[in-house]
């Protein structure tokens, strides 16, 4: 039976002083006490409106219930009959815009923590000897091309229905955002790793240093290599610019560079890694999306003594998760609410030195129904700063569909794709993701690229037919 | 992972080598870069790629020591591997058919003269190698670039071989009709000082001219900006926009201020490696 209690099992974290200086996971993660105490606060209820609130249907009262009742197996497998990212996803997920926001208790008392739940089966199931083998039962190849979660799920799924499958990888290490983007401190790189390595064992064939469109095309892929089907799941990863005065300055930055300094290349390490990257004292970063936050409170593990989030908008309009922002200001994270950049000035060496600011008022909604900012005349400011990190938004890479024909695109550069089944424009050629979607999130790209497996499946197994 | 099948030393501090990279060698066109990786924790760095052989299924790259990668890079020899060889990328060099090409090499950049001379030369255009160095010891590839274009001018700053001056004094000599003529395009490859004094010594004599922008990179696909340079005004991205661009256009003063950003740290990893090469040499 549900035991009634009003407040969520509260997530172990790090204390917020000790963390802020190393590249350790915040979360310490449910114990099994605490799994068991937060599964029996679920109702079970009729219509399970949480599961409408998840992407990708987990059942999630299923999933729980084998949690309250000490099942640890059952509740892994039916999470992953759902989610082939569980681990991931428990840990990055924007719960409480989904799941948790339908949750019943929500109306009253605080949700059942389903995250928290979903990293702590998935946990355990890492801790546990891996259930897979590979069984490629089908002649077709398939090439995936991108190994973010989108191209991972999918040639785990098309694996599972037993077709060898190759993902194609333009860095030196597989996972995309998950790799270069995401910080240790909130996804360390071994869960990550744990899930490629069951990809591995399912037969999955990974090749890194290889960019479709340039070392290999994309007709290449069909003619020459023999794949009979192609999931494209490239991302978005092209980092935009503000056309401000002084971002050429030294010392300006996307946030895609600083953190792929920091998380692919390791400069944490340096010197005993070779890349490095130049923090100073004070670090300003534009945006306050889920890549903003990573970048200001990467800021402060790198030696930062003040870190600030400067965002045109208000709090209520931020795009980042809310257990971020919490951790980021338990950090003691700055925020410029209402505060848009003008320019980045600098010295006589180069080097910036500040940032010229304008304070903003909320106005009307705007096209993305978020209400505009709207500067207020005479209200500039200038933030003493040593570096900035632009974290404003990212656009799909162009060098695939530069050197691809056929392949349409919208105005935004995405890729135009079938919404369930993933269909680009060119026949036997699928997408999802960031690549189709524009930067989205984790659980939708992992989505895309299990429907379009299927998808890929019945296309395939139509045309033997 | 890519096998080195050949290394000579060209200069005390450059080395060629061939390596084994079909798909590379295959889709390759001249002009374009690799990036490669040699340790884990390694960086990334970009490397022009000097001449190919789809054949055969071979890459030519020649790597100048300037700092820490670049000297792992040099004491790798035939029959060891590079970690992580990842392209072609960039944009290739294109030059309208049937004019002269004048091709200005300086340091590690004569060898990318090497793929862009025999392309040209084979489709029937005048072609036209000019080499600088400061002193003779230093020059590299004029013998392997011979068969391969029309003129070889070799240029020194001490004089110690052919002409006694730099590449821009000899170029200006051929804006004036001098040797085999004017050009009417030029590509110049080097350090960002030789590829400025080009730009300035084309431009009133309008001859059109490409130079190959070398900033720092990180990713070399597009994903991270820092590569950006400042091309008519514009942020333009090396690795996929360039890496050759409008001499005239580029505002060489930023992209000479942004390569020098790490100096520091640079240094400091340079010194780790000698001192490690010190100590196994002991
Ligand atoms: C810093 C940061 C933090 C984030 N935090 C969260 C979060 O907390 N929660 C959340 O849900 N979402 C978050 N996101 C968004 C989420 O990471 C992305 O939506 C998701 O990773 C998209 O997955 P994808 O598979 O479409 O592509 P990506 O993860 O972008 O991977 C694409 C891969 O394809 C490769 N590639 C590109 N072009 C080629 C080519 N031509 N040939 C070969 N390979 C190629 C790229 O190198 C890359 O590895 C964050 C994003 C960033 C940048
Ligand atoms: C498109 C492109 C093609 C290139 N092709 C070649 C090539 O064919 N052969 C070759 O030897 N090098 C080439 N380079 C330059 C090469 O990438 C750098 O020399 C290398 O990254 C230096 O790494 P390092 O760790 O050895 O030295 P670092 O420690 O990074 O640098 C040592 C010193 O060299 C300077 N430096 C570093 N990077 C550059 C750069 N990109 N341009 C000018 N100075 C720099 C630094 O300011 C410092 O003083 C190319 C660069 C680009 C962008
Ligand atoms: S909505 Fe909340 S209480 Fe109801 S089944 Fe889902 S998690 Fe349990
Ligand atoms: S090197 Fe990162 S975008 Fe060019």
């Amino acid at each position: 039976m549900p035991v009634k209690r009003a407040e969520k099992t509260p997530m172990p974290v790090r204390d917020a002083h000790e963390r802020a200086h190393d590249f350790r996971e915040v979360n310490r993660g449910y114990t099994v006490f605490h799994a068991v105490f937060e599964a029996e606060r679920c109702l079970r209820c009729q219509e399970p409106v949480c599961v409408d609130g998840c992407p990708v249907q987990i059942p999630i009262p299923e999933f729980i219930h084998a949690v309250a009742i000490g099942d640890m197996a059952a509740a892994a497998k039916i999470l992953r009959s759902a989610n082939p990212l569980p681990a991931i996803c428990g840990r990055v997920c924007p719960q409480e815009s989904q799941c948790e926001a339908e949750c019943s208790m929500t109306k009253n008392f605080d949700p059942v923590g389903i995250g928290h739940l979903e990293r702590y089966v998935a946990d355990w199931e890492r801790t546990q000897p891996p259930a897979v083998q590979a069984k490629l039962t089908r002649a077709e190849k398939i090439a995936v091309i991108g190994s973010g979660p989108s191209g991972l799920v999918c040639a785990g799924e098309l694996a599972r229905l037993g077709y060898p499958v190759t993902i194609y990888e333009a860095l030196h290490a597989p996972g995309g955002v998950l790799r270069y983007g995401i910080p240790e401190f909130r996804l360390p790189k071994a869960v990550l790793d744990w899930e490629i390595g069951l990809l591995k064992a399912m037969g999955v064939e990974i090749v890194c240093n290889v960019i479709i469109g340039k070392t290999l095309t994309l007709d290449e892929l069909f003619e020459k290599h023999g794949y009979s089907a192609v999931f494209i799941g490239t991302g978005a990863g092209l980092p935009q610019f503000l056309g401000i005065p002084g971002e050429n300055l030294n010392g300006v930055m996307s946030a895609n560079e600083f953190l792929t300094r920091i998380n692919l290349m390791r400069a944490y390490e340096f010197p005993e890694a070779d890349t490095p990257v130049r923090v100073g004292k004070r670090v300003a970063v534009i945006g306050a999306g889920n890549t903003a936050m990573d970048a200001v409170r990467t800021s402060l593990r790198m030696g930062a003594e003040e870190a600030m989030i400067v965002y045109r908008r208000s709090e209520k309009e931020m795009g980042a998760r809310i257990e971020e922002y919490h951790h980021a200001l338990e950090e003691g994270v700055k925020f410029h609410w209402l505060t848009n950049p003008l320019e980045i000035l600098g010295n006589a060496e180069g080097w910036a030195t500040g940032l010229k600011c304008q304070r903003m008022q909320l106005g009307p909604k705007d096209a993305s129904g978020r209400a505009r900012p709207i500067p207020i005349e005479g209200s500039e400011l200038e933030l003493p700063v040593d570096n900035v990190v632009l974290a404003i938004g990212t656009t799909p890479n162009p060098l695939l569909t530069r050197t691809t024909s056929g392949l349409l695109t919208n105005q935004k550069g995405c890729l135009v794709a079938d919404e369930q089944t993933g269909l680009t424009s060119k026949s036997l050629v699928f997408a999802g993701g960031d690549a189709v979607t524009g930067a989205a999130t984790v659980i939708l790209a992992a989505g895309a690229g299990k429907r379009a497996a299927q998808a890929m499946h019945e296309a395939l197994a139509a045309r033997v037919s | 992972m890519a096998r080195i099948l050949e290394t000579r030393r060209l200069t005390p501090v450059t080395k060629y080598f061939r390596i084994e990279a079909p798909l590379i060698a295959a889709a390759a066109r001249p002009g374009q870069f690799v990036m490669l990786r040699v340790r884990e924790g390694g960086e990334r760095i970009p490397i022009t790629i000097a001449d190919y052989d789809r054949a055969a299924g071979t890459l030519t790259i020649v790597v100048q020591e300037v700092g820490a990668t670049t000297r792992r890079v040099c004491a790798l020899e035939a029959g060891e591997e590079i970690l992580d060889v990842a392209g072609p990328l960039g944009g290739h060099i294109e030059i309208p058919p049937g004019g002269h090409v004048c091709g200005i090499g300086g340091g590690f950049g004569s060898a990318a003269l090497l793929c862009l001379m025999r392309e040209l030369s084979a489709r029937g255009d005048r072609t036209t190698a000019i080499l600088g160095a400061r002193t003779k010891e230093l020059l590299i590839l004029a013998d392997e670039l011979r068969p391969l274009c029309r003129n070889v001018e070799v240029c020194t700053d001490d004089g110690s071989a052919g002409f006694k001056g730099f590449v821009t004094q000899r170029l200006a000599q051929l804006i004036a009709g001098d040797g085999p003529g004017r050009p009417d395009h030029v590509v110049a490859i080097g350090p960002m000082a030789m590829m400025r004094a080009v730009a300035d010594a084309t431009r009133e004599a309008k001859v059109k001219t490409l130079v190959s922008m070398d900033p720092l990179m990180v990713d070399g696909t597009g994903m991270c900006g820092g590569c950006r340079v400042t091309v008519g005004g514009k942020a333009r991205f090396a690795c996929v926009d360039g890496p050759c661009f409008d001499a005239h256009e580029v505002d060489f003063d930023v992209a000479m201020r942004r390569n020098k950003q790490y100096v520091r740290e640079e240094k400091q990893a340079f010194e780790r490696v000698a001192c490690m090469a010190a100590r196994e040499s002991r």
